[in-house]
């Protein structure tokens, strides 16, 4: 059983969101979608400075056999990447919400309400 | 829809808790833990393999030898009985109607081993060839399992375990033996680049021998580290590296192909290929920029498309991304700096052996 956490906003394509205060958000994967990939090896991210749209791909997360594509879950700049998951993508098995991918200033914060919340995740991650 | 079959260890596989899916008409695991972890053990210590699903046809007859030399790239008659031979069976037009082994008995017995995706095609196209040969073709998969035993560790294993010598066994030949009181086949074959053993038997056999194994440490390996190894030693799968469009001048398994015999199915297309020169061929990529090229990614150079990866990881044991890719003949040459296209970005790489490792054959 895969974990969902409280206080985190969900997409269905399993990317979680995480407000850091500001109107700034983390962007991540679910539990759910590590345990469905298998041992991942690599994650291809945008550049610092990139306009993300929701629901737009924006980069992929590889296990040994297979490439995924991140579809952002909100519209925003990217202001920070996570070089410890570039230089060491297993982090994102051993810990999918503390493995946050990106740091972006969200365009609108009020885009978070088009997400699903913890219960609403768990439905559809069974 | 045919129903899909489960292997006589479909059981264990469930209880271990495997990641299953469908794999050519069979529910068959994926992975146990994690695949590099299952990669590792075969590389550095021994691991197993439920392959179940191959497909196994018996070739009996006074004709056998003459038969299999007549369907087979590769050459049988001369050899020793007990010698297993690689090659492929290939259309007039010189593609590929599939690879596999071939395991010679006796002067009247063959047993061949070939792809589970295509035993059943391959059991037609022999059938469909017997006409003027005096033998008799019976596909006998259903009857047989098979596990795999790989790994440098692997002969230590089996003697610890079952007290079998196997230490006489040369590479590419096999013989009959009693493993906990079954008579089973092995051979010193396998799809890994490993030392190691395949084992047939019926399925109560291989089902006892793989719990003792497995009481005693070895690691079950899942289809998805089978493909990880297979592609580091550079070993082709049907479907990518060869198929029904891919000859094996382009596939640059010529050494599979004996054209000194007076005549086999697709001889002269072959050789009329290798008069007029190959178009395109199959040769190893590395890239030199981080990202993973994947199975169908086109191959790019000067904004043109010229070939395709065939299978691509990023290798467990090197820690580099490689790949195979069928490429245009102008282009194979080791060294050539092509682009990969993957998702938006185009990867750069450059052509290179395929000699991805060193294969750790016991010869």
């Amino acid at each position: 059983m895969s974990k969902v956490l409280e206080g985190f906003y969900y997409s269905e394509s399993h990317e979680w969101v995480k407000p850091s205060g500001d109107g700034f958000a983390l962007i991540g994967i679910t539990d759910f979608a590590q345990s469905q990939l298998g041992s991942v090896v690599f994650v291809d991210l945008p550049e610092v400075g990139q306009q993300l749209e929701k629901g737009v791909e924006f980069g992929a997360v590889e296990s040994v056999k297979a490439a995924s594509d991140l579809i952002s879950p909100v519209s925003g700049v990217v202001v920070e990447v996570n070089d410890d998951v570039i230089g060491e993508p297993e982090l994102v098995n051993q810990d999918a919400f503390a493995a946050w991918f990106l740091k972006v200033k969200l365009d609108q914060p009020k885009e978070l309400d088009t997400l699903l919340k913890k219960a609403d995740y768990e439905k559809i991650s069974g | 829809m045919a129903e899909i079959k489960q292997t006589s260890l479909y059981e264990y596989h469930v209880q271990k808790g495997a990641r299953m899916e469908e794999f050519a008409g069979y529910m068959m695991p994926i992975v146990y833990t994690s695949i590099p972890e299952e990669h590792k053990a075969v590389r550095e210590n021994v691991g197993m393999f439920d392959v179940s699903h191959m497909g196994e046809i018996i070739v009996k007859g006074n004709d056998a030898l003459k038969f299999v030399d007549h369907v087979f790239s590769n050459e049988i008659t001369s050899k020793e009985a007990g010698k297993v031979v690689y090659g492929m069976m290939l259309y007039e037009n010189g593609t590929i109607v599939d690879d596999l082994l071939v395991y010679k008995v006796s002067d009247t017995e063959c047993f061949l081993v070939v792809n589970a995706s295509n035993t059943g095609k391959d059991y037609l196209w022999l059938v469909d060839n017997t006409e003027g040969f005096d033998v008799t073709v019976n596909n006998r998969s259903e009857d047989y399992s098979q596990i795999a035993v790989q790994g440098p560790e692997a002969e230590k294993k089996m003697l610890e375990v079952f007290g079998l010598d196997l230490s006489g066994l040369a590479f590419y030949t096999f013989g009959n033996y009693i493993i906990l009181d079954n008579m089973v086949l092995v051979s010193r074959t396998g799809y890994t680049g490993e030392d190691g053993f395949e084992i047939y038997g019926d399925h109560q056999a291989i089902r006892e021998i793989w719990d003792a194994l497995d009481r005693n440490q070895v690691l079950p390996c899942g289809l998805g580290a089978r493909d990880t190894l297979r592609f580091e030693a550079s070993l082709p799968l049907y479907g990518h590296e060869i198929s029904d469009q891919i000859t094996p001048l382009e596939a640059g398994l010529k050494m599979f192909v004996k054209f000194e015999k007076p005549d086999f199915i697709g001889k002269m297309e072959l050789e009329k290929a290798l008069a007029s020169g190959l178009t395109r061929r199959v040769v190893g990529l590395e890239l030199t920029e981080m990202a993973i090229p994947r199975q169908g990614y086109p191959v790019m150079k000067n904004a043109a498309e010229i070939g395709y990866v065939t299978t691509g990881y990023l290798s467990i044991t090197l820690g580099k991304p490689i790949a195979m890719a069928m490429v245009k003949a102008e282009y194979a040459k080791i060294g050539t700096e092509i682009l990969v296209q993957i998702r938006k970005k185009q990867v750069p790489g450059i052509v290179r052996d395929k000699k991805f490792l060193q294969k750790n054959y016991k010869k």
